[in-house]
């Protein structure tokens, strides 16, 4: 029935399904969703940072010159990209 | 029976009773939003606040909406929760409702069972709960404002015990109860106390040891939480029946899953929820003067439904009518009459069953409209044929 036995049941699940350790956002890779990856042109960054403000999760890092991607947790919707004043950003095909 | 102490008596409409129970309950947070005819319950409850009888945070919301997800908020922070509502109010908190009992939140909500649009109706009858039905709450039916009282009282302590977990609401029939004044026999303040104590959060909000609330969960996990809340619903029954008893032994009332009177050597008995039994009762016991062995069922419990008890009752009896008082449209029968149903072919008991809904929208349901009933059921226990399965009773052509 699709019933992943190698899980835990539901006699030892805590009730609710409240997550009683934090970090599991941490521990679940997201960014494998994602169907076009940003990439950035170092020398257009200006470092201004509207991208790192307007990405919806937190895909942007603050960098010491420019900004760097966290593929872990981008999902590609691109908006850093459509942001960016100077074109430094741009989508590409993921492989 | 030792214990039973000093009660008055006091005159109070149902809604006030509520209200009086969740005082003395010392909620500590109670988020509501006013509703015809639940509103007296949140406005004596205002009165308490603001008279400084209670420490409780109010909280004053734009919605029923809002109103219960404050409720779940407070809940999951580890408070005693207390909330009301009644029809459309009732309607806009649908998905709420699952998210409080999906998140196991012990929160008491007082139900004044009224009528849904359209078209636009203030009156009684249970097409509201109904429409939840399935929300995953315990589910009680008062028949008067004492009962009301009590089942509001026992509730914090059934939902509350950690077997359970798991949301209740009291419901009281619109207008019927909700605005009835009756003497209602009332405990003190420290016996209340001393019943449910404060309330022991299994989680809670601590800085020190955060944790996540809701969490998305997809098909590899979501039905193992669905299952938890089968166990839970499962588990419900003997903790009432354990704080019934602890209720009895302060108040000297009894409470259980269901109520019956002469049910015991009865071939016709009627099957219903909330203040219709009280009619139902005293027409029964004047057919019983006229020789007929007639008996009346009022379930109390209605989630958990008490399959198994309900089957024991009625073993010997040949025919229920069972009344609802909302229509499940495009269904065989109404809901109450399709788990008496579903009773039957599950433990497998011969008695027969039919159906009357009545009392839609408040119309008065007399006890002429009741005898018809036993009549029916008299009549089919002797051997006639069930012509009319589900029936519409007291509707004009």
């Amino acid at each position: 029935m699709g019933a992943e036995e190698s899980k835990p049941g539901w006699t030892s699940l805590p009730i609710g399904a409240v997550l009683v350790t934090p970090g599991s956002a941490e521990r679940n890779k997201t960014g494998t969703w994602r169907l076009k990856r940003p990439v950035l042109d170092a020398k257009k960054c200006t470092n201004c940072l509207l991208c790192w403000i307007y990405c919806p999760e937190p895909a942007i890092m603050r960098g010491t010159k420019t900004i760097e991607f966290s593929y872990d947790y981008c999902k590609g919707c691109g908006i850093c990209a459509t942001e960016c004043p100077t074109k430094a950003i741009s989508m590409t095909e993921e492989t | 029976m030792a214990r039973v102490i000093s009660q008055k008596i006091v005159g109070m409409n149902g809604n006030e009773a509520v209200a009086f129970a969740a005082k003395q309950a010392r909620v500590d947070v109670v988020a509501a939003y006013p509703i015809t005819p639940q509103t007296i319950m949140v406005e004596r409850f205002s009165d308490y606040v603001a008279n400084g009888e209670v420490d409780t945070q109010f909280i004053c919301v734009e919605s029923e909406h809002s109103a219960l997800s404050a409720c779940v908020g407070s809940s999951l922070a580890g408070s005693r929760v207390f909330t009301a509502t009644s029809s459309q109010g009732l309607a806009l908190m649908h998905e709420v409702l699952y998210l409080a009992s999906g998140l196991r939140t012990p929160i008491v909500m007082a139900v004044a069972n009224r009528a849904l649009s359209a078209p636009i109706n203030i009156h009684n009858d249970h097409s509201d709960m109904m429409g939840s039905r399935d929300c995953g709450w315990i589910q009680i039916y008062a028949e008067n404002a004492q009962e009301a009282y009590d089942w509001t009282l026992q509730a914090f302590k059934i939902a509350e015990d950690h077997d359970v977990l798991l949301p209740m609401t009291v419901n009281l029939d619109g207008f019927t109860i909700s605005h009835a004044m009756e003497g209602v026999t009332v405990l003190e303040d420290g016996e209340v106390s001393k019943l449910l104590g404060k309330r022991q959060p299994k989680y809670g909000l601590d800085p020190d040891n955060p944790m996540t609330f809701g969490a998305l969960t997809l098909p590899d996990y979501y039905s193992e939480f669905k299952r938890q809340q089968v166990d839970a619903m499962d588990k419900a029954p003997p903790v009432i029946e354990a704080v019934a008893d602890e209720f009895k032994k302060v108040s000297g009332r009894q409470y259980s899953d269901v109520s019956c009177f002469n049910v015991e050597d009865a071939e016709a008995v009627v099957i219903c929820m909330g203040s219709i039994a009280g009619t139902a009762r005293t027409v029964a016991a004047r057919l019983r003067k006229q020789g007929k062995r007639v008996g009346v069922m009022k379930v109390w419990q209605y989630r958990p439904f008490p399959t198994r008890r309900i089957a024991e009752l009625l073993s010997k009896v040949k025919c229920v009518g069972v009344i609802d008082r909302a229509v499940s449209f495009g269904a065989p029968y109404g809901a109450l009459c399709s788990d008496i149903a579903s009773t039957k072919v599950q433990t497998g008991i011969q008695t027969k069953v039919f159906n009357v809904i009545c009392g839609l929208g408040g119309r008065d349901v007399k006890p002429a409209d009741i005898e018809q009933v036993f009549e029916k059921a008299l009549r089919c226990a002797g051997g006639e044929p069930l012509d009319m399965p589900t029936s519409l009773l007291g509707v004009r052509q």
